[in-house]
């Protein structure tokens, strides 16, 4: 495969046709701040923080989802890209109802993380306040639609990793939402293994252990670089192990 | 003649006490009111969260005794979960509960009362504050300010932070206690002793100083509520209520708090954000009660530590015939009786092995869809009633707090004052400190009564029989 070569805020960097800016910058120490993003899972590009400038482009690109090009000149930290990450922060703040002090993730939040990152001091667009749902029915898990910001990661895992389908997004705009099962109880749901993936990468309280008390949920997402690793190399196949 | 009074919403001002005091044709009290024009609609939202996550959403309802809604809304969930909790677990919550006392009384006496207690109601308002204290008493006001970090570091060694604390749980708290940070607290047992002693010195010093002010300053016969263990001991955490009349006899007994909605109903009034509860048996108004250290102090028949136990009995001498101590000044002295308690308790449970047991939590799922937690907080009586689904999502959310509890006898003390104290229409200086001491005795927790340390925040109006406004002062 082609090794293409293009510059990374004034740095040279190199890869392959098939990586993303977003994998390549990371390989070369450049921090992007990203939420939909996660490694092992397709990306979307559904929320927009890794926006980049690239010359001669005339729109800005996300970096997850743009492919390397021979000669790309690339900026991933301009003012007005800054600019953009922190409304775009304000508007999922406004958006949903994020209770930071009282939220079982509280401390251990992608969102609230990224809202430090961006320097974020106050929301300057008026707080929506929408009506949202909490669904409880499942046995070990809650989902609070309230602090969802439609990243779509656990759609993603359950799709890709798990192979459930349990999770999809339904509604428009301001009204979209994710649902279990055609919009069914997720306690209900027939497709739902109860594996708790997409609890483990939703990266704000929106999915969460049932129990949990203000603060107390952790979330891990390395595991599934290993079972995506695993997978690909075939490393459970059992006639592999036979051989050995 | 009877008028309305409503508050306009749009006019309220945040933190200000106000009262009103209604003459009647010949010019003579006929009413006083205590407005509240707070509201802060906490029991509507949590409507629709989780049964978990109340004890971190309600310790937030107040700055003051979070440790005390903590405490209450992990009990209602034990209740939900129908479980016993480790015996750990309960030591651990006691232990919260008397620091909270320890912090929230040392505050109330030092920092508020005590201004009034020993430089005089009508001392220069200037200087009566904690900072004259400080200037004239300064080793009692350091002692009070540290007595209050005591109760702090109690509850910040146990929770890991000061207020807000979400450590409690439903199924017991989340964290065991370690034998360091017990030797921590133990090590400031015999200067917060020495300081409860002094400042009970002092008070018995400064009641007799106020032997003339005492009668006026909410003296009346009422019910007291309380909680009290199995043998009828002083009781804070655990047992069960009673209620005692005004001369003294036991009207109901081993109430379980699970059906506290039973004996006690609310009412709202036009006039006030406030609710008034009482004692069902009895009706509204009549049933006026009253909770807190005076009420506790009147509903058990002892307590099991020695030095408060010997405090207790000089306290109830002061009943006179009554078995039960009806002024609501000596609220001051209860509460400084309850700090000598909670520090000898405090003492025991640090000596008890069985804090440092490890394990802290149980888990079940939703067992009951209704559960109360009740436990007595600095001020009284303190309920969280919720009603769940079977997956543990709250649909109703009920919570008595000790304030509203004592509405009906705030309002009273406050009418008691201004008939004996206003003269004519005109509100002077030494009208608005008597019901600011008045109010005071049952160290209510809002906003205006705890804020600009040590002054409350008043509107009083004098309003007569047609109506009109006589006289007002802000202040
Ligand atoms: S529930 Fe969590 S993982 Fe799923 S879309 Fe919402 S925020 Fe993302
Ligand atoms: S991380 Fe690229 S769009 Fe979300």
């Amino acid at each position: 495969m082609a090794i293409l070569t293009l510059t990374i805020d004034d740095q040279p960097v190199s890869g392959t046709e098939t990586e993303t800016l977003l994998e390549v910058a990371r390989q070369h120490g450049i921090e992007i701040p990203t939420l939909c993003h996660l490694d092992g899972l397709t990306d979307v590009g559904a929320c927009r923080l890794c926006l980049v400038e690239i010359e001669g482009a005339s729109r800005l690109q996300p970096a997850c989802t743009t492919r390397l090009q021979e000669g790309m000149v690339v900026r991933t930290n301009t003012e007005r890209l800054q600019r953009y990450r922190r409304t775009i922060v304000e508007m999922l703040a406004s958006e949903g109802n994020h209770h930071c002090a009282v939220c079982v993730s509280n401390n251990h939040c992608e969102l609230q993380d990224l809202a430090y990152t961006v320097g974020l001091q106050y929301v300057r667009v008026p707080y929506l306040y929408p009506a949202k749902t909490l669904d409880a029915t499942h046995k070990d898990f809650v989902i609070d639609r309230d602090r969802c910001i439609l990243c779509s990661r656990c759609v993603r895992v359950c799709h890709e990793v798990e192979g459930a389908h349990t999770w999809d997004i339904a509604g428009r705009g301001i009204g979209c939402e994710i649902i279990s099962d055609l919009k069914q109880p997720w306690g209900q749901s027939t497709t739902c293994t109860s594996c708790g993936k997409c609890v483990l990468v939703c990266p704000t309280g929106a999915l969460f252990e049932k129990g949990a008390t203000v603060a107390e949920m952790e979330k891990r997402t390395e595991f599934l670089r290993y079972i995506v690793n695993a997978r690909q190399r075939r490393e459970w196949n059992p006639d592999l192990l036979h051989e050995e | 003649m009877s008028r309305t009074v409503t508050i306009d919403p749009v006019t309220r001002i945040e933190g200000h006490a106000k009262i009103t005091i209604e003459l009647d044709e010949q010019g003579t009290v006929r009413d006083a009111r205590f407005h509240v024009n707070e509201f802060r609609g906490f029991e509507k939202f949590c409507e629709g969260r989780l049964m978990w996550e109340m004890p971190g959403i309600t310790s937030r309802i107040c700055g003051i005794c979070p440790a005390s809604h903590l405490v209450a809304s992990a009990k209602a969930g034990d209740d939900i979960l129908a479980i016993g909790i480790p015996e750990t677990a309960e030591k651990l919550r006691r232990l919260m509960t008397l620091a909270q006392w320890i912090q929230s009384h040392a505050l109330s006496f030092f920092h508020l009362s005590s201004p009034d207690l020993l430089l005089g109601f009508d001392g220069d308002p200037s200087t009566r504050n904690v900072f004259g204290l400080i200037a004239e008493h300064g080793d009692l006001a350091r002692r009070g300010i540290r007595l209050r970090k005591f109760g702090q570091e109690v509850i910040e060694l146990l929770g890991g932070r000061k207020i807000h604390t979400p450590w409690a749980v439903a199924g017991g708290v989340r964290e065991p206690f370690d034998a360091a940070r017990r030797d921590r607290l133990l090590a400031w047992i015999p200067e917060v002793k020495e300081t409860a002693a002094i400042a009970l010195r002092t008070l018995k010093d400064a009641l007799d100083r106020h032997r003339h002010e005492i009668p006026s300053f909410g003296n009346f016969r009422s019910l007291h509520v309380g909680l009290v263990s199995r043998d009828g001991a002083l009781e804070y955490y655990g047992g069960a209520l009673r209620v005692r009349d005004g001369d003294g006899n036991t009207v109901a007994d081993r109430i379980d708090p699970r059906h506290y909605a039973e004996i006690f109903g609310e009412v709202s009034e036009p006039w006030s954000y406030l609710k008034f509860p009482y004692y069902k048996p009895l009706g509204y108004p009549q049933g006026i009660y009253r909770v807190g250290p005076l009420s506790r102090l009147n509903v058990c028949d002892y307590i099991d530590t020695p030095l408060a136990e010997a405090e207790r009995q000089a306290f109830k001498a002061l009943g006179g015939d009554a078995e039960v101590v009806n002024n609501s000044f000596y609220y001051h002295y209860a509460r400084l009786i309850e700090v000598v308690f909670a520090i000898e308790k405090t003492e025991q449970l640090l000596a008890d092995p069985a804090l440092l047991g490890t394990h802290v939590r149980a888990k079940a799922m939703i067992n009951r869809t209704e559960g109360v937690g009740a436990c007595e907080a600095p001020r009284g009586t303190l309920f969280h009633h919720y009603t769940v689904d079977e997956n543990g999502v709250l649909k109703a959310v009920n919570m008595l707090i000790a304030t509203s509890q004592n509405n009906l006898a705030m309002n009273r003390t406050v009418r008691q004052l201004a008939m004996r104290h206003l003269d004519g229409a005109e509100i002077t200086e030494g009208l608005l400190n008597r019901i600011e001491a008045g109010i005071r005795c049952f160290d209510p927790c809002l906003s205006c009564s705890t804020h600009a340390l040590g002054r409350m925040a008043l509107h009083v109006q004098v309003v007569g029989a047609t109506g009109d406004v006589l006289s007002e002062q802000w202040r």
